[in-house]
């Protein structure tokens, strides 16, 4: 029997079926996956080299967009970074309302995966279904705050935007909204036999490998493992309301560890936000917002502030954890680490690729819900001249300076 | 002999040119209805017709690894053969155009060359992506020819056995005598089965729905046709638009013969006349059910599954057919 040929074939870093752009080269032998590897490095912003221009209230705003679909979540990190460098108390009725507004981001951005989802298989209907009940929570999010993306609530020590009850009516409403109409969504997807067909035993990772890994969030989840900040080290209104993880050995006695587990965590993590928010609109208590609504003296207090401060947050995709340094009499922030939840579980991905089909490689690089620019963390790396070197910052900056020198010659300047 | 001849050629360009409109223009409808049955809003109407026009006035664009001569012939004939289908199908009450000189089996042998050019585009692209399509397209119709040899086979032996005028493969036969009229109740069951079996070919035919497995947009980029441009495009997109008609067409000559003139009295000219869309009303109610509601149902298959379900499901569904058929004829 002759050998069979396995060919290279790259999926992206521009493709249909991804949301941001990264690179899986795949070894293919007909439609079946050999090996994958992944390389990223298409979209480094240098977010964290940015920080240090700015003073920890103007950095709030670059943390917000670090990600488009969690940045509530990369702001509140980056907050209680600071809060824990200068050990500022947030009032409770802040807390209640960073919760709420984090649950609010868990809906959309679970409805918007599960419609992508859909979308990679070709379920259009399903998406389109999806994308127009995520419409319900973004103008949630509007009447609170005034936008759909980068809602600009949070602020060093509270928040900017009081719940008023026309909100809580607002919020009450889509909690019965979602009661209602998220069954058709859920019926739809979950219970298709063909969506059953493409994501059962897809992208399989095992509750060992996902330890092994450190994969986050409800990629971890979906794989059996009972991980989560809210119930393991809960912030905010958490520390009074009870988060248990949502696993899928819970709902149907097993777990696979598949794509289709995922999707079952994230539909009913959506349900579960549902009981949250309502707890957190019953429990809301009475009193202020910010521990310094002046922007000035808040700022004085930061300027004196020194140390290290950590914020971990449940975000949608997994643990978001910011570390922030502080120096007393420096303004501006004296560094910033992000660490996205992406990047933790994209280690996991030429485990999920292993002897798969072709067909599924977009929905097994969908399936941890990537944010590829929340992850991309920079090496610059020279392989043309046969011998592998890593181009360091002095190199970087030689080259830079070289550029320019010859852009000038150029313009005769 | 001349004139006759004449009088072909032109009926004949007539013809494809009238049934190209009614192709593009029913995936028109196609993208209108998917969009309403989503609650969009969708396009307009002749935006495929749109889309063929800007395409057909732009470059075609050759790959450098390509092999010229099969990547542009790859739509012209894949085109051309799903266009020649038509020439051998009844319209309502009008005969073929090509009346007599080829049948059902040479109808089933264009569709397959149909595809077949498509695919060999694809992997003359030169592209490894395409390549993928086309192999997938190969799979794909290997898959679906079974049952729809099957359901052919069957109904031509069904009418050789019963003794139905005219030649058991020519298609003039089953639209001069409905095959729901001839059987008895097993047979009617036999239909039944055959009739779902070709429906569940049409979305494979098409590549549409749940069988969009060699274009896959999200996954391998439209697989066959990632690598044209132009009027290559073009004639692809018309190509894939006529295939769809030409299967629903036969599915209506098959099992929706039933003549609108006839039923309201007229005979002769204003009878051909009134069927002539009434046929067309059919193929696109077919088409509707097999392409768009179908789509707009289910997500896209693996290529394993699409030809699991045509062999193991639709094959067996496409059996009973043949069998519960097989006991009519005895018991007639």
């Amino acid at each position: 029997m002759s050998e069979t040929k396995t060919y290279k074939l790259p999926i992206g870093p521009v493709h249909v079926g991804l949301k941001e752009p990264i690179t899986a080269w795949l070894d293919i032998e007909g439609e079946h996956i050999k090996d994958a590897v992944i390389r990223p490095g298409a979209i480094h912003r240098g977010v964290e080299f940015m920080a240090r221009e700015r003073n920890p209230i103007q950095v709030i705003y670059l943390a917000e967009r670090v990600c488009g679909i969690c940045s509530f979540s990369h702001a509140i990190a980056f907050v209680k970074a600071v809060e824990d460098a200068a050990q500022i108390e947030v009032p409770i009725r802040a807390q209640y309302i960073r919760s709420m507004v984090l649950e609010l981001e868990r809906i959309h951005s679970h409805i918007l995966w599960s419609g992508v989802a859909c979308y990679t298989i070709g379920f259009d209907s399903a998406f389109h279904l999806g994308m127009m009940l995520r419409e319900k929570v973004m103008d949630v999010l509007e009447a609170l705050s005034g936008n759909r993306v980068n809602y600009a609530v949070t602020t060093v020590g509270g928040v900017r935007w009081d719940v008023t009850p026309a909100v809580v009516r607002t919020v009450m409403d889509m909690i019965h909204y979602y009661r209602n109409e998220f069954a058709s969504f859920y019926e739809a997807a979950i219970n298709d036999p063909v969506v059953k067909a493409r994501l059962r035993d897809v992208g399989v990772l095992t509750t060992e490998q996902a330890i092994k890994y450190c994969a986050l969030g409800p990629t971890s989840r979906g794989s059996g493992v009972r991980a989560d900040v809210r119930w393991s080290a809960p912030y905010d209104a958490y520390c009074d309301i009870h988060v248990e993880p949502v696993v899928p050995q819970d709902y149907t006695g097993e777990v696979h560890g598949d794509v289709y587990d995922r999707f079952l965590v994230r539909v009913y993590e959506v349900l579960q936000s549902l009981d949250i928010l309502e707890k957190i609109m019953e429990g809301l208590p009475e009193g202020s917002i910010t521990f310094e609504p002046k922007v000035n003296k808040l700022l004085t207090v930061l300027k004196k502030a020194e140390g290290v401060g950590y914020g971990c947050i449940e975000a949608p995709r997994g643990d978001d954890t910011h570390a922030v340094g502080l120096k007393a009499q420096q303004e501006n922030v004296q560094w910033w680490k992000v660490r996205a939840p992406t990047y933790s579980n994209a280690v996991s991905w030429p485990l999920m690729f292993k002897d798969n089909e072709l067909a599924d490689a977009p929905l097994i690089i969908n399936s941890i819900d990537p944010c590829i620019s929340c992850m991309e963390r920079m090496v610059l790396s020279d392989t043309s001249s046969g011998t592998k070197s890593v181009v360091t910052k002095a190199d970087l900056l030689k080259l830079c300076r070289e550029k320019t020198d010859k852009t000038r010659r150029l313009m005769g300047a | 002999m001349i004139l006759g001849l004449i009088m072909r050629v032109i009926a004949g360009i007539a013809l494809m040119l009238l049934i190209t409109v009614f192709a593009v223009l029913f995936e028109g409808v196609d993208r209108k209805l998917h969009a309403v049955m989503q609650r969009r809003i969708g396009p307009p109407l002749l935006q495929p017709v749109y889309d063929i026009l800007k395409l057909l006035g732009k470059e075609n664009i050759v790959p450098r690894w390509a092999t010229p001569v099969f990547f542009h012939g790859g739509p012209w004939v894949a085109m051309i053969a799903s266009m020649m289908v038509f020439m051998y199908i009844p319209m309502g009450s009008l005969p073929p155009v090509l009346n007599g000189s080829g049948d059902l089996i040479l109808i089933l042998y264009l569709l397959s060359l149909s595809g077949v050019a498509v695919a060999v585009g694809g992997f003359a692209s030169g592209s490894p992506i395409a390549n993928v399509g086309a192999q997938r397209e190969m799979i794909l119709m290997m898959s679906y020819e079974v049952p729809l040899a099957i359901v052919v086979s069957t109904l031509a032996w069904f009418a050789y056995k019963l003794g139905m005028p005219g030649h058991p493969f020519s298609l003039e036969t089953y639209v001069a005598t409905s095959v729901w009229s001839v059987v008895g109740k097993a047979g009617f069951l036999g239909l039944i089965c055959l009739f779902v079996a070709i429906l569940t070919v049409i979305p494979g035919e098409t590549g549409k729905g749940l069988m969009d497995i060699p274009e896959a947009k999200t996954e391998i980029l439209e697989g066959v046709t990632v690598e044209y441009s132009g009027v290559n495009l073009a004639l692809l997109h018309i190509g894939f638009n006529l295939r769809g008609a030409a299967i629903s067409a036969l599915v209506v000559s098959l099992f929706f013969p039933f003549s609108l003139g006839k039923a309201i009295g007229l005979s002769g000219v204003p009878m051909a006349i009134i069927d002539f869309p009434w046929f067309w009303v059919k193929v696109f109610l077919v088409e509707v059910f097999g392409v768009t509601f179908l789509r707009t149902a289910f997500g896209r298959l693996k290529i394993w599954q699409a030809s699991h379900f045509y062999w193991a499901q639709v094959g067996a569904l496409s059996l009973a057919g043949m069998i519960l058929i097989s006991v009519d004829v005895l018991l007639h």
